[in-house]
């Protein structure tokens, strides 16, 4: 296990290059130049070429690439061209709504569709079974903002129970009114997340029940429960993980749609801030820790895997 | 089994639901003791993007601490007119070309420090200095020298008269001549503070308690920052926020006209949007193309399309607030049987193909499908190409690489770009040219309302853009608010005698 996980720290971390490089050439295709943020309207060449020396844009591509690369060594994300902020510091401060908005949906998302998947797929010939499957297939359909925006029509405006949008001004320092400020938002994700995650867990279920194992276990006088409890949750559990692993890496990605429907000071936000203002360490600095978050969660979800089902550990785990 | 997991998805969801019904948790604010002491919450779209108006801070940064953080020698009232502000009186020599201001006595900065000649001096350099991303640079370029003789005089001397450089000098900040970061942080002589701001959601001020003026109306303001006109008009519905400095959504404004909760003005705005022409390329090389172009388009239409009756129409460059304005809308009126015949005179009977720059937010794709549907009807093919803010600076702005764009213009007073012959759109006709400068070094504001409006006369004849509509500039506020600014000119937005209750 120790070098397997020396292994996929190495992996991890070269990707990690791989990627920071790959975005440093991707932002310097767009057309455009940093500076353009800067100017007022009817700038003069002096002005344009002040501009250029504050952004950097004047250096050749080598050297803003060697800029990049040691910056990140030394896990310094550098300054916003705009703000003139640390980004590191920016980034940080939009982890704080995007990181527990993800997690809380999540948490919410596994909790509500496990057992709904599992019923689905256990109680199929009852009359909730194809009713609960045909909500699940509804919640796919339906965009995440459209969802947001009734949430927010029926909770905020009609019966103001919470607020429409915006994170409070204290932050956590306020932990009742920042959760509200969240209650939403979570909703709005967790309900489409656990839609799709519903189908998962209820072909894995199916899969399970199907089993010759299972089929086996319950000829030897095990309970159903006891049979699924010991034999059919873990073989269920191997492909929602990788599954889940897969949708907690979207949302926190996807998670920017939420944010501005709620108009959450997210790291979406502060992404598509940095996209339009041609911001190379905001952009550079939030796809490089979003990798490394997507990184990490499959990272983490491999573990997950190996530790429910034996298998991977002999096949995989040893030389 | 499951029964243990629905158990855990129950208690799961009504854990939420108790955060939500949490009191503190609720929207509604915690009453305040006096209207004094009430905190004014604002809404807006534009956030700054740094705190520094000569540092590319954008609009945002003018609107929230413009005459709140920081002031001027003199100020540009809501109403258009120019006061003293830090200034309490000023000399002009005869031959216009030496300035002398008293500076007010008993200011401070936020920083404690006493407010002297040199920190103007400073503030002055900073705007005009080599590196400034400020608006005004060019037009102060006319200033030579500025000196302090004694700690409460000023000397400005320049090049050549400029009738307009007190109105420029309400744009420049007196800022703290030892103040560092001034992107980040700030050092005002303003009746406000900066609070916190925290980017991407508030900018908070707060009363400054050594303020030389009378203390303000409130006991501080939050600007809340939007990117989506219906998260803002959610937040106004839901007291979140108590006003919203500038109302995006016409479709949203039916919430709020009728309500007695609410209070929807429509001010004056200084925000023009322009089919601008690149005036040195044919086929718009030809006055009577462009002319024939703005008449094939029914601005009026637009408005109604866009704006639903709100705005207005210019038919060229000066809106209503300046003090050279006139009514040009005659002047290429709609009429799609002159484009056509002046289309055939300038050798275009069949018609041309042009590609039309256009950024990629509101409203620019919605005017450009308009426009391309009017030319049709002239037989004129439009390619609608959109490009990134970013973009057009670069390959507009910057490079001149365009047949035509739209753009909004938000200054007042910028008709002054026809008079450069370098600009974007490359108009250049010397008289108007000529015109503008005399203009500037006119001796009366007689003499230089003449001469603008003879400039502004020649450029719609020209028909050296298109100036499709002026923006409204509409506020909405909750009806217990009071003593807010509505015409928002410049993008400002004093907080000072905002009230509420």
């Amino acid at each position: 296990m120790a070098r397997y996980l020396l292994r996929r720290t190495a992996f991890l971390l070269g990707s990690l290059l791989l990627a920071a490089s790959l975005l440093f050439v991707l932002l310097r295709l767009l057309p455009g130049d940093p500076s353009n943020a800067l100017l007022p309207m009817g700038a003069t060449p002096e002005q344009i070429a002040a501009a250029r020396r504050q952004t950097g844009s004047d250096l050749t591509l080598p050297e803003q690439y060697a800029a990049w690369l040691g910056g990140l060594v030394r896990l310094d994300l550098g300054t916003s061209y705009v703000s003139r902020l640390p980004v590191g510091g920016e980034i940080a401060a939009r982890l704080a709504v995007t990181v527990p908005l993800t997690l809380l949906a999540f948490v919410l998302a596994v909790v509500v569709a496990v057992p709904v998947g599992f019923l689905t797929a256990r109680r199929a010939e009852r009359w909730y079974g194809p009713l609960l499957s045909g909500f699940a297939q509804l919640g796919i359909a339906v965009p995440v903002f459209w969802i947001g925006m009734l949430l927010v029509t029926v909770f905020a405006l009609r019966l103001r129970l919470l607020p429409a949008g915006g994170f409070p001004r204290e932050d956590w320092a306020e932990p009742g009114r920042a959760l509200a400020a969240l209650v939403l938002p979570v909703v709005a994700i967790a309900l489409v997340m656990s839609a799709s995650l519903i189908r998962y867990v209820r072909s894995a279920t199916l899969e399970v029940l199907g089993s010759d194992h299972m089929r086996t276990a319950r000829a030897l006088g095990e309970s159903f429960a006891g049979a699924m409890w010991r034999h059919g949750l873990r073989n269920a559990a191997a492909p929602v993980i990788s599954i889940l692993g897969i949708e907690l890496a979207t949302t926190f990605l996807g998670a920017v749609v939420v944010e501005s429907v709620f108009a959450l000071p997210g790291l979406g936000a502060l992404l598509v801030e940095g996209i339009a203002e041609h911001d190379y360490p905001v952009i550079q600095g939030v796809l490089a820790v979003s990798t490394l978050a997507v990184l990490v969660i499959g990272f983490a979800a491999d573990i997950a895997q190996r530790l429910v089902d034996p298998r991977l550990r002999t096949r995989l785990g040893r030389p | 089994m499951t029964r243990k997991f629905a158990g855990v998805a129950v208690a799961l969801a009504l854990a939420l639901a108790a955060c939500g019904s949490d009191p503190a948790a609720a929207p509604q604010k915690s009453p305040s003791s006096g209207t004094a002491d009430a905190t004014i919450e604002i809404g807006s779209q534009y956030e700054p993007q740094n705190l520094d108006n000569t540092g590319g801070g954008g609009q945002g940064v003018t609107e929230a601490l413009n005459g709140n953080v920081y002031e001027g020698l003199f100020k540009l009232t809501d109403a258009g007119k120019v006061e003293n502000l830090l200034a309490e009186s000023q000399e002009v020599s005869d031959d216009g070309l030496t300035y002398t201001f008293k500076l007010r006595q008993g200011v401070k900065f936020h920083s404690g420090k006493a407010l002297t000649s040199a920190d103007v001096k400073h503030s002055i350099e900073r705007v005009t200095a080599e590196d400034s991303q400020s608006a005004r640079k060019s037009q102060l370029e006319v200033i030579k020298s500025v000196a302090a003789p004694d700690d409460r005089t000023v000397v400005v001397t320049l090049a050549s008269r400029s009738i307009s450089l007190v109105y420029n000098l309400s744009y420049v900040w007196i800022v703290n001549a030892d103040a560092k970061d001034l992107a980040t942080s700030e050092d005002g002589t303003g009746p406000y503070k900066l609070g916190v701001w925290k980017r991407g959601s508030t900018l908070s001020l707060e009363p400054f308690p050594g303020y030389w003026g009378p203390r303000p109306a409130n006991g501080g303001v939050v600007f809340h920052y939007f990117t989506e006109a219906t998260a803002l008009n959610n937040a106004l519905l839901t007291g979140a926020v108590d006003i919203v400095t500038s109302e995006q959504s016409p479709d949203a404004l039916g919430q709020f006209t009728g309500n007695a909760d609410y209070k929807v003005s429509e001010g004056h705005s200084t925000t023009k949007l322009l089919l601008a022409f690149n005036d040195r390329k044919a086929p718009f090389d030809k006055p009577l193309v462009r002319k024939a172009v703005s008449s094939a388009i029914d601005d009026a239409k637009l408005l109604e399309s866009i704006w639903a009756g709100h705005g207005s129409l210019i038919g060229s460059m000066v809106p209503p607030t300046d003090p050279w304005y006139e009514d040009l809308t005659t002047i290429d009126p709609y009429d799609v049987e002159l484009a056509k015949r002046q289309l055939a005179e300038a050798g275009y009977a069949k018609g041309f193909r042009f590609t039309l720059d256009t950024p990629n937010y509101d409203p620019h794709p919605t005017a450009a499908t308009f426009i391309k549907s009017e030319l049709a009807k002239v037989g004129i093919t439009v390619d609608i190409n959109v490009i990134t803010a970013d973009e057009w600076y670069s390959k507009v702005f910057k490079n001149h690489d365009f047949a035509a764009t739209l753009q909004e213009h938000v200054n007042d007073r910028d008709v002054v770009w026809y008079g450069n012959p370098d600009f974007y759109w490359g108009y250049d006709n010397k008289q108007v040219t000529d015109w503008i400068k005399q203009a500037e070094q006119a001796k009366t504001a007689e003499e230089q309302t003449g001469l603008l409006k003879k400039a502004n006369r020649q450029i719609a004849e020209d028909a050296a853009s298109d100036w499709l509509y002026l923006y409204p500039q509409i506020v909405v506020a909750s009806s217990k608010l009071s003593g807010y600014p509505v015409n928002g000119l410049n993008s400002q937005f004093s907080a000072y005698g905002i009230k509420k209750g």
